[in-house]
């Protein structure tokens, strides 16, 4: 009966895990389910193995089928279908083969330490934009500044990031991975002002490795927009979204 | 006979200790002529290594060195505080568990010798120009670095073979002292050794080109350096808890008969308990260290947890779960040792939910590996459920939790031979229940708003409630239950009735905490990337790549390995050199 419950408990997580996946077109990897039930497994196991009652009528199914004679014959029928089933499990495996590989793509890499770009070096640990400072000293300016700003977003980043800043432009269904929300706050909400001017300024193609340069399709503006344009987009889409940059002062 | 084969060997430990103090000293002072600025270095700075592999060398060494060091310099302060502990209870018991741990760490003294010496050697050897430049500044704390060496060895030795002669009286007082030197000298090598260390990390008193300006204050008093001390203060003592703890384990499976069984069932549960007690406060110690770096540098930040190591913080995790999974179970299966233990089991169940609750979302990373299929179906990277649980306040909302439930079940193994009989138990008992329901809320609370809906200066703020939260309920929960428990109606802990799987519980803590150190280590010193100082001295060798995670996890489980096996022949060796004298 406990090792029934212990499956059962198991199965019913599984479930869960799979029901996003299942009812609402967002499954939850494959790679993050096997992480998450390792983990139910130990705990349940565990949990049912505290005294030596549990432990003992845990096992005590699995010992029968192995020690007890008069189970001869299921044994042997369990002892050919677990392998079998093993089988199966890595033919599948290595049919999904053919199948492209898995991505690890960081989507926010590392930035350099410095960047080369309209005729200067900048150093993105002390860079700061510098229109930031007006939203105190001149809230008015500052307005006209974000103004500008929404000026240049909806006449270059529209078309893939979208009039809401969700990343849901005209073209974004036809880019994979599709372009990034700045909506919500897992975004430009954990980045500095920095970072995005070098991510605006390089584009895709200065991404490092881990980032997939070729697999990004955000171009690079430096050669389109100037440097006081970046910095005005940039007020933009933190005014627009709500979000504050991420500062240490 | 057997005193001075003892006798021996302790000189051979303070030989070794001072031999490799006497090394460093020579080699900084001779070497410490101040330099004009960082050298820029190319590849024919480097020696030809004829097939060896330097950085592998170097990392291998220095990573043998330092699992041995933190082991030799917690076990004295576990010793010292049992020590104190038995002196004020007037409880022996005390006094013979903490003797027997220098006894085990006897012998990890030496190594530490040999293995900081290896260090030393391969660094000279292998990345000349660097220990130059690092000389040039740091040439005078050598000296410190080799007094401290020297004091420790000394007052190690003072204290393990006094602790017979000094045992009784104002001498034992004295003996206690000593004990208090030796551990103020362990401390103290290892704040001069981190200095170097995270000025190599978050340089400061040099200009951008490296040249040192003079203050040498400065030059040690950086960025990392507060944080670093404090953080592996603690982790220290964590670390030597639960080395400790996997020789009572190893012990008590091995154990001849009932008596011994009972003695290192006790050396287990004391040892845990200083482990787990150190572990509550590192989460927010390691927070401390990672805020700071992401201050100095948002490029070293987002290395380490956005960027190319964020995976093996995933693995961090998932590691530092399976540590506290085994603390609680170990606490769990610790309730049959008390006679009311069993009226407690069915509460298990559902504090083992919580903490797998937050254990799951602890280890949710952010940034998905998915499949071409799983990616278009999300459109991203980033889940539209699980993106949110990525972020530092879900964790820090997540670890806070966990650590009140892992507290809880220790408040319920104390309560398993023992029942209140004071009139206000059952008010005790709830505020005790009002506090913890108000915390997890005022967590929650804090994790959301703060985490979500506010700035990110806010949010990395908010934590320090959190933690307050956490610390203030249960420092309140310890009060109520010691004056609820006066005069309760209790029963002797049955030691030595732990089923066996208990003691794989604290060995597995051991071994988890081993691959931690050794995987944090790594991706705390990988996060200079191509920089031998970061920002000032450039590593031009053919080494200077980031290796592969996978790489990386091969090399420090392999360290493991190598460590652990050596940590068992420690306890092979101790308890073989016990049974001698014994006969």
């Amino acid at each position: 009966m406990r090792l029934l419950k212990f499956i059962l408990i198991n199965l019913f997580f599984f479930g869960l895990l799979k029901a996003p996946g299942l009812f609402l077109g967002k499954p939850i990897p494959a790679s993050i389910v096997s992480m998450y039930m390792f983990f139910i497994v130990i705990t349940v196991l565990l949990v049912m193995t505290i005294t030596d009652k549990g432990a003992k009528g845990l096992f005590a199914p699995i010992a029968a089928l192995v020690e007890d004679p008069s189970k001869a014959l299921i044994r042997n029928i369990v002892f050919v279908i677990v392998p079998v089933v093993a089988a199966f499990v890595v033919y599948m495996q290595s049919n999904d083969a053919f199948a492209p590989p898995v991505e690890l793509r960081s989507a926010h890499p590392a930035p350099p330490a410095m960047v080369k770009a309209y005729g200067k070096t900048f150093d993105l640990a002390t860079l700061e934009n510098p229109y930031r400072r007006l939203a105190k000293e001149g809230p008015v300016a500052f307005s006209a500044l974000v103004r500008e700003g929404g000026e240049v977003y909806f006449k270059n980043c529209v078309f893939c990031h979208g009039p809401k800043l969700d990343g849901r432009g005209h073209y974004a269904n036809a880019l994979d991975p599709l372009p990034m929300p700045f909506s919500g706050n897992d975004t430009i909400a954990q980045l500095q002002e920095s970072y995005v001017f070098w991510r605006v300024v390089k584009g895709g193609p200065g991404l490092p490795r881990e980032g997939g340069p070729s697999i990004s399709s955000m171009p690079s503006w430096e050669a389109s927009l100037t440097e006081e344009e970046v910095w005005k987009v940039i007020l933009f889409i933190y005014d627009y979204t709500g979000n504050t940059p991420r500062s240490w002062k | 006979m057997a005193l001075s084969n003892k006798r021996l060997s302790i000189i051979k430990v303070v030989f070794s200790l001072s031999f490799f103090a006497f090394l460093l000293a020579v080699y900084f002072f001779a070497s410490g002529q101040p330099v004009v600025s960082a050298p820029v270095l190319g590849a024919l700075d480097y020696p030809a290594t004829h097939g060896v592999n330097r950085r592998l060398a170097v990392w291998m060494a220095a990573q043998m060195h330092l699992w041995f060091a933190a082991f030799v310099l917690a076990v004295p302060i576990l010793v010292l505080i049992l020590e104190f502990i038995g002196v004020i209870k007037k409880d022996k018991r005390y006094d013979r568990v903490a003797c027997e741990f220098l006894r085990v760490s006897i012998t990890a003294f030496s190594l530490t010798a040999i293995t900081g010496a290896l260090l030393l050697l391969s660094l000279i050897v292998f990345y000349p120009q660097l220990m130059k430049y690092l000389a040039s500044i740091f040439g005078p704390t050598a000296l410190f670095y080799a007094l401290f060496f020297l004091f420790e060895s000394a007052t190690l030795y003072a204290y393990y073979y006094g602790w017979g002669r000094m045992s009784e009286g104002s001498l034992k007082w004295v003996h206690l002292l000593i004990g208090l030197g030796l551990n103020t000298a362990g401390t103290g090598l290892m704040f001069v050794a981190n200095a170097w260390v995270t000025f190599m990390m978050t340089p400061a008193g040099v200009d951008v080109s490296g040249v040192f300006n003079g203050n040498l204050w400065e030059a040690v008093n950086n960025h990392l350096w507060s944080p670093m001390n404090l953080h592996r203060f603690i982790a220290n003592i964590a670390y030597g808890g639960s080395i400790v703890g996997a020789y009572a384990a190893y012990r008590y499976l091995s154990a001849a008969n009932e008596k011994e069984r009972a003695h290192y069932d006790w050396m287990g549960y004391t040892s845990s308990l200083i482990a787990i007690g150190a572990l509550l406060p590192l989460p927010f110690a390691g927070y401390w260290l990672t805020a700071e770096i992401y201050s100095y540098s948002q490029q070293m930040g987002i290395t380490l947890m956005g960027g190319v190591f964020a995976w093996l913080f995933i693995v961090q995790a998932v590691l530092i779960g399976a540590l506290f999974l085994a603390a609680n179970y170990y606490l769990w299966c610790g309730f049959g040792r008390g006679s009311y233990g069993e009226r407690y089991l069915g509460y298990v169940k559902y504090i083992a939910f919580v903490i797998a609750i937050c254990f799951l979302v602890w280890f949710t990373p952010h940034t998905l590996i998915l499949t071409p299929t799983e990616a278009r179906a999300l459109g991203g990277q980033y889940h539209p459920y699980l993106g949110p649980l990525g972020l530092m306040p879900a964790k820090n909302t997540a670890v806070n939790i966990m650590l009140l439930f892992t507290f809880l079940s220790f408040l319920l193994y104390r309560r398993s031979h023992r029942t209140p009989t004071v009139a206000w138990a059952a008010y005790g008992k709830a505020a005790q229940a009002g506090l913890f329901t108000a915390a997890v809320i005022n967590i929650t609370f804090l994790g959301v708003y703060y985490g979500y809906f506010t700035n990110t200066l806010y949010k990395v703020a908010s934590s320090v409630p959190q933690v307050a939260t956490t610390l203030f309920v249960i420092v309140a929960c310890l009060v109520i239950e010691a004056f609820m428990h006066r005069g309760a109606e209790r029963t002797e802990f049955r030691w030595g009735r732990m089923p066996g799987r208990s003691q794989y519980a604290l060995l597995l803590i051991a071994v988890s905490f081993t691959w931690l150190m050794g995987l944090m280590g790594f991706v705390r010193s990988a996060i200079r990337q191509h920089w031998h100082v970061y920002g000032v001295m450039r590593d031009a060798s053919a080494e200077a790549f980031t290796p592969s995670i996978a790489y990386a996890a091969k090399v420090v489980s392999i360290g493991t390995i190598i460590f652990m096996s050596i940590i068992v022949f420690i306890f092979w060796l101790s308890s073989a050199g016990r049974e001698a004298s014994d006969e």
